[in-house]
Parts: structure tokens; sequence; C-alpha cells
């Protein structure tokens, strides 16, 4: 068995590609792919295109374990279009959830890095990303923990926005960001005064770990270290699973309905951070991560 | 079509559904008995109090009339796109929606969908694609972006894309091409009330847009792939 403190302190989240992230996150040498670049399983849409094509489509999934525990795990490749999911890449996701139902592993590990759905075969991307939803929660509803991972150059966007908040629990470090839209794309649509994507300060405290924390939207905020995500994935795991029950939902309703009276009006992050009595919520976006969970333990977490 | 001509040729026996702000809730009653029907107007844009909204519905339908089915009508531009929605931590909400939906289903609600105006990307994401059947009408636009904002973010020829177009139904709008992939269950062209009551006649039957984009030729790899990834057992790795 491992040991709990990660084996591979050092190597940062952030900058790994989708396969670093599972090998320096599971056991040494447990990963063991499903339908791997040898298979050359590559999008027909892009290939009409006569667009560049992965042999993975963008995604990684296969079986590993974590502390010795099986678990299944999926991986998105952000230096292929940005994560996006077409009809392959969402279909490996699709498979490795339906999966999980027959396998019954520990968890379901979903390293999520995806502007959402990818535009070159749109159509079919979003209908495989609301497939997603719906198998995700299905592997729930047979008591299968789904835990996402969030901390890659791209974020979590779009449709896969939506599936990050379907999972049971969130990991995520200070430069993840999670989201529904993009700057970018509010910015192109709505005009630099709704909101400046160039803009990166603002663009942290709305959509980055620590705000995503603070408002309860994640469960763990932290390094951007591999050993540190693995750490917290293992804490996860120790944890009750969250059933879909009516009262599961109720309180889930309850807390968002919440949060919109409270901060519904807050124009800006640091606002909505005052209002939850913090002090000085100026210097928040400064604090190294310790400092900042020192800071911010008082604050009452949703759903942590 | 208005969504009051809608309800009038769906609901022939008579409705109670309300139409506040763009949201629809209520009930109606159908020769399959009496069902909840939610969903949006105008093209409504679905932001944090929409979603809400729909989801304070669904948890009192299941509370207070369990088993009952849930019509969606589905009329949306998608979400709304502001900096405040995505402070909110808008994906949130829309996900509470999905999740009060399905747990729904998992209570034994059948869920429906009728696209009569348009369905837009994380709009259509946050209700009317969670149903167990989703229909549209004939002019139902269904999209996620249409051919010149594609040709712009993909910085492919406008010509190009359109000639594709007619090859696969993956990147132009409409609800031919969705009904080809699988998005789409059928169209529901005339006898509204009648072509309601046989889906709710039908049972649930997992999700088959997959089986359905096959058959149909639109998506050929989505079925196939997912079935080689649940072959998978822990030793074929």
């Amino acid at each position: 068995m491992s040991d709990l403190s990660g084996r591979h302190r050092g190597h940062s989240y952030y900058e790994a590609n989708a396969r670093g992230r599972i090998t320096h996150l599971l056991d040494a040498g447990s990963f063991r792919e499903i339908l791997g670049p040898t298979e050359r399983l590559t999008s027909p849409h892009l290939e009409l295109l006569g667009l560049p094509c992965a042999f993975d489509d963008g995604i990684v999934v296969g079986h590993g374990r974590i502390d010795g525990r099986q678990v299944l795990i999926a991986s998105q490749e952000g230096g292929f279009m940005g994560g996006a999911v077409g009809e392959v890449h969402g279909a490996k996701l699709t498979g490795l959830l339906e999966l999980a139902v027959q396998e019954r592993p520990a968890a379901v590990l979903l390293l999520l890095e995806s502007g959402g759905v990818r535009l070159h075969e749109a159509n079919a991307g979003l209908i495989a990303i609301s497939e997603i939803i719906r198998a995700l929660l299905a592997a729930r509803a047979a008591g299968i923990p789904v835990i996402g991972l969030i901390g890659g150059v791209y974020g979590c966007f779009g449709g896969m926005g939506i599936v990050a908040r379907c999972c049971d629990s969130l990991i995520i470090n200070e430069e993840g960001r999670l989201g529904l839209s993009g700057p970018d794309v509010i910015e192109t649509t709505m005009g630099v005064e709704e909101f400046d994507a160039a803009d990166r300060a603002l663009v942290w405290r709305t959509v980055g770990g620590k705000h995503r924390l603070l408002l309860g939207e994640v469960q763990r905020l932290v390094e951007d270290d591999i050993a540190a995500f693995r750490s917290a994935a293992l804490e996860t795991l120790e944890q009750p699973i969250q059933d879909l029950s009516l009262e599961a939902l109720e309180a889930e309703h309850q807390a968002l309905s919440a949060r919109l009276t409270d901060y519904g009006s807050c124009q800006d992050a640091t606002e909505i951070w005052s209002q939850l009595g913090l002090h000085d919520p100026l210097q928040l976006p400064l604090l190294d991560i310790q400092s900042f969970l020192k800071a911010t333990c008082k604050i009452g977490r949703e759903g942590a | 079509m208005t969504v009051e001509a809608l309800m009038k040729q769906l609901f022939p026996a008579g409705h109670a559904v309300q139409i506040q702000g763009d949201i629809l809730t209520g009930s109606a009653m159908t020769p399959k008995g009496t069902i909840a029907v939610m969903g949006t107007a105008n093209h409504l844009a679905v932001g944090v109090e929409t979603a809400l909204a729909l989801a304070d519905f669904v948890l009192k339908v299941v509370r207070e009339w369990p088993g009952r089915p849930i019509l969606m009508l589905v009329d949306t531009q998608g979400q709304r796109l502001s900096k405040r929605d995505e402070l909110l931590g808008i994906n949130g909400y829309l996900a509470h929606l999905v999740k009060c939906l399905e747990m729904a289903r998992l209570r034994g609600h059948r869920l429906l969908s009728l696209v009569y105006g348009e369905a837009v990307s994380g709009g259509f994401l946050s209700f009317g694609l969670m149903a167990d059947e989703i229909h549209a009408l004939p002019d139902a636009k269904v999209r996620v972006m249409n051919l010149p904002a594609m040709a712009r973010i993909t910085k492919l020829p406008l010509a190009m894309l359109e000639e594709l177009s007619s090859a696969s139904p993956s990147f132009a709008p409409g609800v031919e091409n969705f009904l080809q992939l699988g998005g789409v269950c059928s169209i529901w062209s005339d006898m509204l009330s009648e072509q309601l009551a046989n889906a709710l006649g039908r049972q649930a039957a997992g999700d088959q847009r997959r089986q359905q984009g096959l058959q149909r030729l639109g998506r050929k790899l989505a079925h196939q792939v997912s079935q080689s990834v649940t072959a998978c057992g822990p030793g074929d790795g």
C-alpha cells in the first residue's frame, strides 16, 4: 500500500498533461488504460473537417488503484482542443461511468479539464454531454461515489461545468476555474463592459478555486501539487456517500436559495467575501493556500 | 407556435399551467391522467433564478404528487450569459435542476420533453435533455451554434461548413440533424395530444440516444465506443 502523504510531491497539477496527472495520482504502475492510443480511435468529424486528430480523442480512461483501492479514472487533455467534448471523447467517458455500475469500484475519479462542447462537432458534443450527465447520475444512484478534480490550464466550463457539479464532491487548486460560460465567451457575446476577460484578477476571483470554495461550489481547495490532490481524494473517499434523495436535494435547494438571497445583488466576489464576515477581502487572492484556509476556516461551507 | 396555442393542442381536456416571467409550471389533463407541466417560453435564457424556480417545481411535484409524469416544454436560447450568474455559480444551479429531475426519475416519475421553440446548449442541457424521451415540433430550432459563428470560432471557411453540413448532421443546427443523431427521439407534426398520450403510455427504457444515433446513421461511433469501454473488465484493460 502506498503512503497517504503522496509519493510524488512536487508535481504541478496545473502544468501536467492528462496522462501525467493519472501517473502521479494513482498508485505506481497501477493504471491500465481502456481504448488507449494504439486503438487509434479518432474523431470522424474532425477528419471530415481536415483537422488534426488525437489517437485518444483528448481523454484517457481506465482502471487503477489509489492507496490500494480499485478506482476507475478519466482524465481530459486540455492540450487537445481545450479538452472539448466530441462524440468519441464523450462516449469514452459515458462508457466508463456505465462500467462503474457493473464493476463497483471504490470511486470514479474525473480529472476535468474542458471548455465544454467541441464546437467542431457541436451537435454530437452537446448530446454526448447530456449522456455523460445521465451516466454519472446513474452511477451515483447505484452508490458509486464520483469525485471531480479541477486544476488545469483550461479550467472546467460549458456543459462540463454542469457535469462537475453533478459529482459527489469536488477538489480544486487555486489555479482551477469552474463555471458555465467562460469569461471570453461572455465578453465576446455581451461586451467587455459585462466581463473583461483580460482582467486576470477579476477572472480568478470570479471563477477561481478560492471563490468556489467560499461559495460552497467545491469541497476542497489544495496546493497545486498532484500529491495534494491525491491526499484530498483519499480524504474524500473516507466520507459518507452523498445520496440523490429528496431530502438531500431539498437541503441543496435551501442552500442555493439562500445564496441567491444573500449575494444576488453583489457585483464582485469581494462583496460576497465581505458579507461572509471575512476580514480584508481584498487580500484573500494574495494569500497562499494554507494562510487562505486558516483565514477562512470559520466559514460554514455548504455541502462540505 | 405560441405556448398558449401549443397547450391548447396538447391538452384539449384542459390545463392549469401558469406562465410567470416566461417560466411555465402547473398541471394538465390527459387521457393517461393528470400530468405535471414545466418549461420556458419566449426563448428564455436560463439563469440562476430560472433554474431555481424549475427545481422548486420538480421538488414540489415529487413531494405532493408521487409518480406523476412530468412534461417539459422547451423554448430557451441557452444559459444566461452574465458575470453575475457566473459569480453566483450558475453551473451549480443548473446541475441542481438536473439532479432534481434525475431524483424524480429514480422515484418513478416519467420525464418527457417537447421542444416547441428554441433549444440551445446549457439551457437545453439543464432540463429538456434530461427526459426519457425528447420530442420536437417540426419548426423547433435545436442548436449549439449557427454556422457563421462556428466558422468564426473554428476559423474554417463558411462555404466548407455549409457543404459538409449536407453530409453530416453534427455541424449545422436543425431538428432533423438532432433526430438523426439520436438527440431527438421523434418529430411531432400533428395530433399532438395523441402523440403525448402514446409517449405517456410507453415505459422508460434508459438512455436510448446512442442506439438511435447509430440506427439513424447520425452518430456512428458513440454506441460502439461506450460499449467497448463497458466490455473492459478489470483484467482486460
